[in-house]
């Protein structure tokens, strides 16, 4: 096909409205970051102040100058730590199996493409299946070990496709040099290509776990609001975490509750962005040490 | 390094079993998505099976009125499905035009320097949590739509849908500028030669090159707006109508599930299985969304590879 360009108006014409379409482009990516100034701005100004020690020391409360995120810090750290526990093993395991010794057959395609899939399901069918499984069928209550399973299972996707495009970043001339010096496909995997993909795989799955911090829709499923006033002791305690707490607040309708959600959405997003600036920092230490 | 060595040797004395074994417990990872996918479908049609020995399908699907937990019942989905509808529409006239024009801006015009500003806040906006934007919506949006239209309602489709907006826009933005930066040079070098300018090479010649890659962009973000939770939980409202205006209060698939859960809904009745009847058809929507739209990346990959 040969592509026509029919144009319209003289030249000085085209040349304004090629300037104009610049602009434009330009004016609404700045709105992007305009956005974003202003929902930072604005939760700030609403939460700052009920930002102190007492707010992170405290259990919820009915009183909002007594209420504080305890539980919901503490119910975050334990549902993060179990879902890394389950998610980082089996999604790199996947990874490798996928990339190192999945081969060209037509289960591993099925497996491309479910894989594919699983990334786009939303999270609150998770939920629903983690109600149904784990919550009903096997029996785990509203545990943290209940939400942990579903986390997982929401994450897990994510996590496989960031750590295979880490191994395949590793250049295979550090396979074939392993498989020529007789090494076997594990031997190969766990003493060379895994030890090059790390940062990438580390990378990855601090970013997904991150996406797992700020996940509401499948907890509220498994049942996780719910007034606690405890930090969990074990894996089938209950529990809250920290957007839960957020959007407990946020559901109520006195202003102060809201302002208590803006304070604990500032602390929410202090974490997320603690996180993401160790995946940064993992990257660049490795791209140095290369 | 000597000791590498010596675990390099001593698992090569090994039997090879150990090998099998290891590939055989990787696979078992990796079939672990195989499970979910199958899990969530059993899950879904066991109880909507259920769900429909109570309730005719067709009362289901073309049903105006959705009052499951009411008396007098009815479980007509349409109100839902055009709550959600709603929330996409306005989505998309936020998301798309800003997306596709912030991917234009990165890919033909933008500086390596202002790329890296961009990309940075494009990343963190699409990692900022769903809560958040539900609270940005119901403590900033509405009032300031209040303020504008003093009819709005306190709970409304508009405010929702414009962080919908503004969630799906990063995603847009990111896949548009893949698939613009993968027309080659010598399209754009082509139509430069003949005396295009950039408003005429980027419109006619690298947008329609990329346009099965952009398609795919929208149809991706729409369908995580079809499943988006929180915001419209929040901000959205729960009365499940029929509706155009932006200014009511609406109820999303999404949000009626929530609701439901949020309440005590004993196990086997009706309306705990109106919770899976909807999201069944939640699924069935984004994954042929999500099919649709690798089918459309599968082409637009192999145009130019």
């Amino acid at each position: 096909m040969i592509p026509t360009l029919k144009t319209t108006g003289g030249l000085a014409r085209r040349r304004r409205n090629a300037k104009l379409f610049a602009y434009f482009c330009m004016v609404l990516t700045w709105m992007c970051i305009v956005l974003l100034a202003v929902l930072l701005v604005h939760t700030t100004r609403d939460g700052i102040g009920w930002l102190d020690l007492q707010f992170l020391t405290e259990f919820p409360s009915r009183f909002p100058e007594r209420a504080g995120i305890k539980s919901a810090l503490w119910g975050t750290v334990w549902l993060i730590g179990m879902t890394a526990a389950f998610a980082i093993p089996i999604g790199t395991g996947a990874a490798i199996y996928l990339e190192e010794f999945g081969g060209r057959n037509r289960i591993n395609h099925v497996l491309d493409i479910v894989i594919a899939n699983l990334a786009g399901v939303p999270s609150i069918v998770y939920g629903i299946l983690g109600l149904a499984i784990f919550v009903r069928g096997l029996g785990l209550g509203r545990s943290v070990l209940a939400g942990a399973l579903t986390m997982t299972l929401l994450i897990l996707p994510i996590i496989i496709i960031a750590a295979r495009e880490a191994l395949k970043a590793v250049p295979m001339s550090i396979r074939h040099a392993a498989f020529a010096l007789g090494a076997t496909p594990w031997q190969t995997v766990r003493f060379h290509v895994l030890p090059s993909a790390l940062p990438g795989i580390l990378t990855g799955t601090i970013l997904a776990l991150s996406r797992a911090i700020g996940e509401t829709a499948p907890l509220i499923m498994i049942g996780a609001l719910t007034y606690v006033a405890f930090t969990p002791q074990g894996p089938m305690d209950q529990f809250t975490s920290l957007p839960i707490q957020i959007f407990n607040w946020i559901a109520r309708p006195q202003q102060e509750f809201h302002q208590l959600a803006a304070a604990g959405i500032l602390v929410l997003l202090a974490v997320l962005l603690l996180m993401n600036a160790t995946a940064v920092w993992i990257r660049h230490r490795a791209l140095r040490i290369k | 390094m000597n000791r590498k060595a010596a675990n390099v040797l001593a698992l090569r004395s090994g039997a090879r079993w150990h090998e099998s074994v290891i590939k055989g417990g990787l696979f078992l990872c990796a079939a672990v998505s195989v499970f979910v996918t199958i899990g969530i479908i059993a899950v879904l049609a066991k109880e909507t099976f259920g769900f429909f020995q109570n309730v005719s399908p067709l009362a289901f699907l073309f049903g105006t009125k959705w009052t499951p937990l009411l008396e007098p019942r009815s479980f007509g989905v349409l109100p839902l499905l055009g709550g959600t509808m709603l929330i996409v529409a306005g989505a998309a006239l936020v998301g798309v035009p800003i997306g596709l024009a912030s991917a234009i801006y990165l890919s033909e015009y933008a500086t390596p320097r202002m790329r890296g500003v961009v990309k940075p806040v494009l990343e963190v906006l699409a990692g900022v949590p769903t809560v958040v934007y539900g609270y940005f919506a119901l403590t900033f949006v509405t009032p300031l739509l209040r303020r504008i239209v003093p009819a709005t309602e306190v709970f409304n489709a508009a405010s929702a849908s414009l962080v919908v907006g503004v969630m799906i826009l990063p995603m847009i933005a990111s896949l548009c500028d893949d698939a613009l930066r993968a027309v080659p040079n010598s399209l754009r070098q082509g139509a430069y030669a003949v005396g295009a300018t950039s408003y005429e090479v980027s419109t006619r010649v690298v947008v329609p090159a990329a346009l099965s890659g952009i398609v795919a962009s929208f149809v991706l973000a729409l369908s995580r707006a079809i499943g988006e939770t929180m915001a419209v939980t929040i901000a959205a409202g729960a009365t499940p109508k029929l509706t155009l205006n932006p200014l009511e209060s609406i109820q999303t698939m999404t949000s009626y599930i929530v609701q439901v859960s949020l309440g005590d809904t004993p196990a086997g009745t009706v309306q705990y299985q109106t919770l899976f009847a909807v999201g069944a058809l939640l699924f069935t929507l984004t994954l042929v969304a999500n099919i649709g739209a690798h089918k459309l990346l599968k082409k637009f990959r192999e145009v130019y590879e």
